[in-house]
C-alpha cells in the first residue's frame, strides 16, 4: 500500500470509529457529563467547602483537573475495548483482516478513535467545570500533552484489553478491578502528601498518580510528582504497550486461529 | 503459467488438536468458476480462512497470481474479495457505509468509491437501500450486500463460502446470473455450496475435500463423465400392476403409476424409450432421480471414508 493510501485507510477506520460513538452520544458522551456534575456538586461543593484549601487551592480546583483526567482515562479505554471487542465478536473486524490494511494503521485508527472520544469527553466535563469554578491553565503545553498522551496510553491499553477478551465479562473486569482502584488511588481526590510515608511509597507505583498530577501541574501549577516524571513514565508505558499491541495485532492473538 | 491460487501441502492445526488440513494440494486457473464441495468440517473455510488472512496456517504454501501469501501478504489479499458464509458486517451501519468503509480500507478514495459503490449496489438490487441500517435487510440483502462488499475494490479473485444459503429460488438464480457475468468479464471465482446443481451449472473445475484432504480435484466434464449409472424416475400414462419380466433394464416400483430406471452410461435414451415401449409402458414425464453430481460426491466421501476405516483398521490389527 502506497503512504496516500495508508492515510485514506487510516482515516476510514478513525471516521467509523468517530462516527459510532457520535451516533450513541446518549450512551457515550452524555453519562461522564452527568456523573461528573455530581463529583462536583458532591465532593466539589457539599464535602469540598468542610475541606478547606489543599496546595493553596479550594479544593473543587484541586480536585477538577483530576476528575477531568479520570474522564478522559475511562472513556478513552472503555472506548477501544468496547468497539474492538464487539468488532471481534460480531465478525466485522474481518473486513480489516482481510483487506491490505497495515496493522500499524489498524491500531492507529483505533487509538485514535479512542483519543477522541476520550479528549471530547474530558472537554464536555472541563465545560462542566466551569459552571462550580473558574479555570486558568498555567502551563498549556504541558496540559495538553499530558492529557493527550493519557488519552494515547489508555486506548492501547484498552485495545490490549478487548485483544484478549472472550467474553463481555473480560472487558469488565479490568475497568472494575484494576482501572477504577487504581484511578481513585492516583490522588484525584487528594494528595499524596496527606498520607504516611508507607503509602506515600506505595502510591507512588501507581502509574495514574502520574498521570492526574502531570496534568494537575499543567493546569494548577502544582503536583506531588515532577512534571518531567510524569512525561517519563507515559512515554515509556505507552512505546512498550504501543509495541505490545502490535506485537499481538501481527500475531493475530484473538482475531485469527 | 501463473495460476489464480496455488496451495501447495497446506495444513492446519488448531489449538485443541484437531487437524483441520492434513496437506492440500489444490490449483485454480486464471478466470476460472471452481467448486470447492465437502461436507460440513471437511475443511473448506478453513482453508478459505487461511488463503483470505483469517486463519494462520501450521504448514504450506499459498500463492495468489504469483505472490506468496507469506512473503508477499498485502499483493495476495489487494487480489482477493471474500463473501463469507456468516454475516459479518456491523448491523448498525447503514449499508452504502459498509461499502465505503471496505474501500477505504483498500485505500479507495471516497469519490471513486462512491461511483463504484453505487454501480455495485444498483447491480444488486440494494441502492434503495443505501441508507438502511444493514440490520433492517432481509437474509437474501445482507448477502449481496456481502457481494458488493466483496467487488468494491475489483478484486481478481472473489471467493464466495456459501454465498446462496438460505436464499429462496428467485434470489439465488439472479445470483447464479451475476456470478455467471462476473467470470465472463474476466474475475477468477471460487465457490462452496451445499446446493450441487449450483457447482455443477456453474463451475468449470471442482474440488472435494473430506476430513481435510483433497479426494478428488478435476474438471466437472471429466468427472461427470465417471457416473455409470443415471437414475430416472418416470411418470407412467397408465397404471403399472406388475413390473415386467425378463425386463432388460433394472427397475424398481415408486407406486402403480411411477418407476424408477437404472440406466447403464453406454445407453441411449432412444433404448430406454424402445425397452419400456416393448413391454408396452407408456411415460408421461421424466426427471434425474437426484442430482448428478450429488451421487458423484456421496459415492467419493464414502470411498474416502471406507479407506480411512480400512487403514485404521489395518494399524490396529499390526
Amino acid at each position: 500500500m502506497k503512504a496516500a493510501q495508508k492515510l485514506i485507510a487510516f482515516k476510514t477506520i478513525l471516521s467509523k470509529e468517530v462516527m459510532r460513538f457520535l451516533r450513541i452520544w446518549v450512551q457515550t458522551l452524555v453519562p461522564p457529563a452527568i456523573t461528573m456534575t455530581l463529583y462536583f456538586v458532591i465532593f466539589g461543593n457539599l464535602i469540598g467547602s468542610q475541606i478547606g484549601d489543599m496546595d493553596g487551592f479550594k479544593y473543587i480546583e484541586y480536585i477538577i483537573p483530576g476528575l477531568i483526567m479520570m474522564s478522559v482515562i475511562t472513556n478513552s479505554y472503555s472506548n477501544v475495548v468496547s468497539t474492538f471487542f464487539t468488532a471481534k465478536m460480531f465478525g466485522h473486524i474481518q473486513e480489516m483482516l482481510i483487506s491490505p490494511v497495515p496493522n500499524h494503521i489498524i491500531l492507529m485508527g483505533y487509538i485514535g478513535g479512542g483519543m477522541a472520544r476520550g479528549l471530547m469527553v474530558g472537554l464536555i466535563v472541563t465545560i462542566v467545570s466551569l459552571f462550580f469554578s473558574s479555570l486558568t491553565i498555567a502551563h498549556p503545553f504541558i496540559t495538553i500533552a499530558v492529557v493527550v498522551l493519557t488519552s494515547m496510553l489508555f486506548s492501547i491499553a484498552g485495545l490490549i484489553n478487548a485483544i484478549y477478551a472472550k467474553s463481555f465479562d473480560d472487558i469488565t473486569i479490568i475497568p472494575t478491578f484494576v482501572l477504577t482502584p487504581l484511578t481513585y488511588l492516583g490522588g484525584v481526590f487528594y494528595s499524596i502528601n496527606m498520607l504516611s510515608e508507607f503509602w506515600q511509597n506505595v502510591s507512588l507505583a501507581n502509574p495514574v498518580l502520574y498521570m492526574v498530577n502531570g496534568f494537575r501541574y499543567g493546569i494548577l501549577g502544582v503536583s506531588d510528582i515532577s512534571p518531567w516524571a510524569s512525561f517519563s513514565l507515559l512515554g515509556v508505558f505507552i512505546v512498550a504497550m504501543y509495541g505490545f499491541a502490535y506485537y499481538l495485532l501481527k500475531k493475530g492473538v484473538g482475531i485469527r486461529s | 503459467m501463473t495460476h489464480a491460487l496455488k496451495i501447495t501441502n497446506l495444513k492446519k492445526t488448531y489449538d485443541n488438536k484437531f487437524q483441520a488440513l492434513k496437506g492440500i494440494d489444490l490449483e485454480v486457473k486464471k478466470g476460472d468458476f471452481f467448486a470447492l464441495l465437502g461436507a460440513n468440517g471437511a475443511g473448506k473455510s478453513t482453508a478459505i480462512g487461511i488463503i483470505c488472512s483469517l486463519v494462520n496456517k501450521t504448514a504450506g504454501d499459498v500463492s495468489v497470481f504469483g505472490y506468496d501469501l507469506e512473503k508477499d501478504r498485502e499483493a495476495v489479499q489487494e487480489h482477493i474479495g471474500l463473501v463469507p458464509q456468516e454475516f459479518n458486517f456491523n448491523i448498525w451501519e447503514p449499508v452504502i457505509e459498509i461499502i465505503l468503509n471496505q474501500a477505504g480500507y483498500y485505500g479507495i478514495e471516497r469519490p471513486v468509491a462512491r461511483k463504484r459503490a453505487e454501480e455495485l449496489l444498483k447491480h444488486l438490487d440494494l441502492w434503495d437501500k443505501r441508507d438502511e441500517q444493514a440490520q433492517n435487510l432481509s437474509g437474501g440483502m445482507k448477502r449481496r450486500l456481502m457481494i458488493a462488499r466483496a467487488l468494491i475494490h475489483n478484486p481478481k479473485l472473489l471467493i464466495l463460502d456459501e454465498p446462496t444459503a438460505g436464499v429462496d429460488i428467485e434470489i439465488r438464480r439472479s445470483m447464479w446470473d451475476f456470478l455467471k457475468k462476473l467470470n465472463q468479464a474476466g474475475t477468477t471465482i471460487i465457490l462452496t455450496t451445499h446446493y450441487l446443481e449450483e457447482a455443477e451449472s456453474m463451475c468449470n473445475n471442482i474440488a472435494i475435500l473430506n476430513k481435510g484432504e483433497v479426494v478428488e480435484s478435476t474438471s466437472m466434464k471429466e468427472l461427470l463423465s465417471r457416473l455409470q449409472v443415471e437414475t430416472f424416475v418416470l411418470d407412467l400414462k397408465e397404471p403399472l400392476d406388475k413390473l415386467p419380466d425378463n425386463c432388460e433394464l433394472t427397475i424398481k416400483q415408486r407406486d402403480s403409476s411411477t418407476i424408477e430406471v437404472e440406466l447403464d452410461k453406454s445407453r441411449s435414451l432412444n433404448y430406454l424409450f424402445e425397452t419400456l415401449s416393448k413391454h408396452n409402458i407408456r411415460v408421461m414425464s421424466m426427471r434425474n432421480k437426484t442430482n448428478r453430481l450429488e451421487e458423484l460426491f456421496i459415492n467419493l466421501v464414502e470411498k474416502s471414508k471406507n479407506k480411512n476405516n480400512n487403514s485404521a483398521t489395518h494399524e490396529a490389527t499390526t
